[in-house]
């Protein structure tokens, strides 16, 4: 029997079994931010210890950081004192930091993949959930409490529970105007917010490996969403190609090397897996959620559930989000009035989402109740983006074009709803309060859902409002 | 650090499934380097309206007032990774958590921070919550070496991660001094693999 790509990262990166059962793990990459990194380095000086292994420690900052107007020191101080602790501790451990303005600073989920830092067989820790984004590479990359990020940066290893392994065959072309965003919603829609707890999710079959590297991003980035530890992809070409040429990657004939390390690394055919989901591609449609979680989705085409439908306490589960979302059961979600349009996030923010989201609004313009904001994944988007001409194209449109940073999907910074608006974003959550007011409403959607329902000024079927080829009737 | 074989305590139940960890303590309380001050933004949201008068939430009910056991239900502190939850609940004075089910990275940050999270079936857990609501003041005795929850002289069966079970009775939930022994054997695999 062979192998899965998890069971040959655990194996090889596994020091020994503690005597509670779990494992100390090798944590290849460290990524370290100002919100849930500051406090570990306390940590560290009261017990008197130092990093480990600052060279495998990386630093950005971007779940606080403002998205308008970056110049410091940051009009609010405590996000000022947030960054500049991360700041000190990483020169006085010699962890690279990737400050604001240094070209390379970003949500650190879009920064790892783009320098390269993000390898195949690799596994990665982060104080974020979204960590997960990185399997996209074929690591195994799981977010962490801060006790944790404590643990790796004085070890460089963490405790931890072997995982089940899930494969979910996604087969065939995906239809029009449906994308990776829609494939993942639709996942967690079937399996549930809590189905993959215990598991690590492997996405494969012919539509994940037509898929783009930043389209991968986006499916294993909401893996948590579904409970998951993680999610992974296996390496293939696209990885390879998409690695070539980048900063932290090596060149000439040690990428050669690295290359054929990184294939030894992708699931055996006759691998054994703990359970298997096949999906349809061509069953998708454009999906949006309704309610309070990832998992309370429907497609554009449907209506919104009734709590008749269901019995117990899945009737006040649907009952409580209806009455949070304001929204009608058994009502078309199509058609709903939003107030504001977010694109960006580790989901949705990276160079190919602002692209796919240009080509189809040029020439069109926001409709009047609508605020829009588009906010590049890292600064390395941001230059692309301007560069080819996209921040006018969204200005144009009506979308305010940001600075780079986590932004509306978190709201730790100045971009928040204000009391009960509703939010057509591209972000990952759609929890109560999530987007910066307690009684704020989230859609989550694809970029593209999210320019059309913009446009409109309500949740719209972005095949019909950009005519996308073979919209359905 | 010592071993946690017993919480013993009164319970406060706070229902749903899938509290997720924005919930349980929202983003804007984030803003910290310390956890120090978290206790009291617990569920703040859902504790308090927006002009500070309260909710009536079962947290600030008079007779649940010096709980030390919250009672949940399914999907438990889900979303996102935020240690920050845990901290809010361990600094507001709850010692630990019985649910249905609980999501993965909470659970961890919980046990590393010396929380049992205990899982009990939905039979257990509702006559659980009816004995607390019938009487606020009864003590819970969860005990982790028999795997019971005894409370107004019933008795319920849990479970619980048998890894974290075992790191509490031998005082081994916080792993860094055990992480910590192994430097050599580290070193070992980062050259093996070449990250060193």
């Amino acid at each position: 029997m062979g192998r899965n790509l998890f069971q040959k990262v655990w194996d090889d990166h596994v020091v020994r079994q503690l005597d509670s059962g779990q494992y100390q793990v090798f944590v290849a990459l460290h990524m370290i931010h100002e919100v849930t990194s500051p406090q570990a380095f306390g940590m560290l000086k009261d017990k008197g210890l130092k990093v480990a292994y600052p060279e495998r420690t990386c630093a950005t900052v971007d779940h606080i950081i403002p998205t308008d107007d970056q110049s410091r020191p940051l009009s609010d101080e405590m996000a000022e004192k947030m960054i500049q602790v991360l700041s000190d501790a990483t020169e006085e451990s010699g962890i690279e930091y990737f400050a604001p303005q240094s070209g390379s600073q970003g949500i650190v989920h879009v920064v790892g993949p783009e320098l390269g830092l993000t390898q195949p067989g690799m596994t990665i820790c982060c104080g974020d959930s979204h960590t997960a984004t990185h399997g996209a590479f074929g690591c195994i990359a799981l977010g962490i409490g801060t006790s944790q990020v404590r643990d790796v940066l004085a070890s460089q290893t963490l405790a931890m529970d072997p995982l089940k392994v899930r494969r979910i065959d996604v087969e065939g072309e995906l239809p029009p105007g449906v994308t990776a965003k829609d494939v993942i919603l639709h996942i967690i829609r079937l399996l549930g917010v809590n189905g993959g707890v215990g598991y690590a999710y492997e996405y494969a079959g012919s539509a994940i490996d037509n898929m783009s590297m930043e389209e991968r991003m986006t499916v294993c980035n909401m893996s948590i969403e579904g409970g998951a530890r993680c999610g992974y992809i296996n390496p293939d070409e696209t990885t390879f190609e998409y690695l070539k040429g980048k900063e932290k990657v090596p060149a000439g004939s040690d990428f050669d090397e690295a290359v054929e390390r990184w294939k030894s690394y992708a699931s055996d055919a006759d691998a054994d897996y703990d359970d298997i989901v096949t999906i349809q591609a061509a069953d998708l449609r454009p999906t949006v959620t309704w309610g309070v979680t990832p998992a309370q989705a429907i497609t554009i085409e449907e209506r919104v559930p009734s709590p008749d439908e269901v019995d117990g306490l899945e009737k006040n589960l649907i009952t409580d989000a209806l009455d949070y979302m304001q929204l009608e059961a058994d009502a078309p979600i199509k058609g709903t009035r939003i107030d504001v349009a977010f694109i960006g996030s580790c989901t949705n923010g990276r160079l190919s989402d602002f692209e796919a989201v240009a080509e189809v609004i040029a020439g069109k313009k926001v409709a009047d109740n609508v605020r829009a904001i588009a906010v590049p994944g890292s600064e390395k988007v941001d230059k692309a983006a301007r560069a080819a001409g996209l921040d006018k194209v969204f200005a144009e449109a009506g979308f305010e074009w940001r600075l780079p940073g986590c932004s509306m999907c978190l709201a730790m910074n100045p971009d928040k709803l204000v009391g009960s608006e509703i939010c057509a974003s591209s972000s990952n959550r759609n929890f109560i309060g999530r987007q910066g007011s307690p009684t704020g409403r989230t859609i989550l959607m694809s970029p593209v859902m999210v320019a059309a329902a913009a446009i409109e000024g309500r949740v719209a079927d972005a095949r019909e409002v950009f005519e996308l080829t073979g919209a359905a009737s | 650090m010592s071993g946690i074989s017993k919480i013993v305590g009164r319970g406060v139940y706070v229902p749903g499934n899938d509290i997720d960890t924005d919930r349980i303590i929202p983003a804007r309380y984030l803003k910290c380097v310390t956890f120090d001050e978290l206790g009291p933004a617990l569920f703040y949201d859902v504790r308090f309206n927006e002009d500070g008068t309260s909710k009536n939430h079962p947290l600030d009910a008079p007779e649940h007032q010096g709980a030390e056991i919250l009672i949940s239900d399914n999907n438990f502190g889900c979303g996102s990774s935020r240690e920050h939850a845990p901290q809010a609940i361990q600094k507001f004075g709850l010692q630990a958590v019985i649910a249905g089910s609980f999501a993965e990275i909470f659970h961890g940050n919980c046990t590393t921070l010396g929380i049992p999270c205990i899982v009990m079936d939905k039979d257990n857990r509702e006559k659980l919550v009816a004995a607390v609501q019938d009487s606020p003041d009864a003590e819970i005795i969860i005990d982790l070496e028999a795997l019971q929850v005894i409370c107004s002289n019933s008795i319920y069966p849990m479970t619980m991660k048998e890894s974290a079970r075992e790191a509490f009775l031998a005082a081994t939930f916080d792993p860094l001094d055990n992480l910590l022994s192994a430097t050599s054997e580290i070193r070992q695999i980062a050259e093996k693999l070449g990250y060193a």
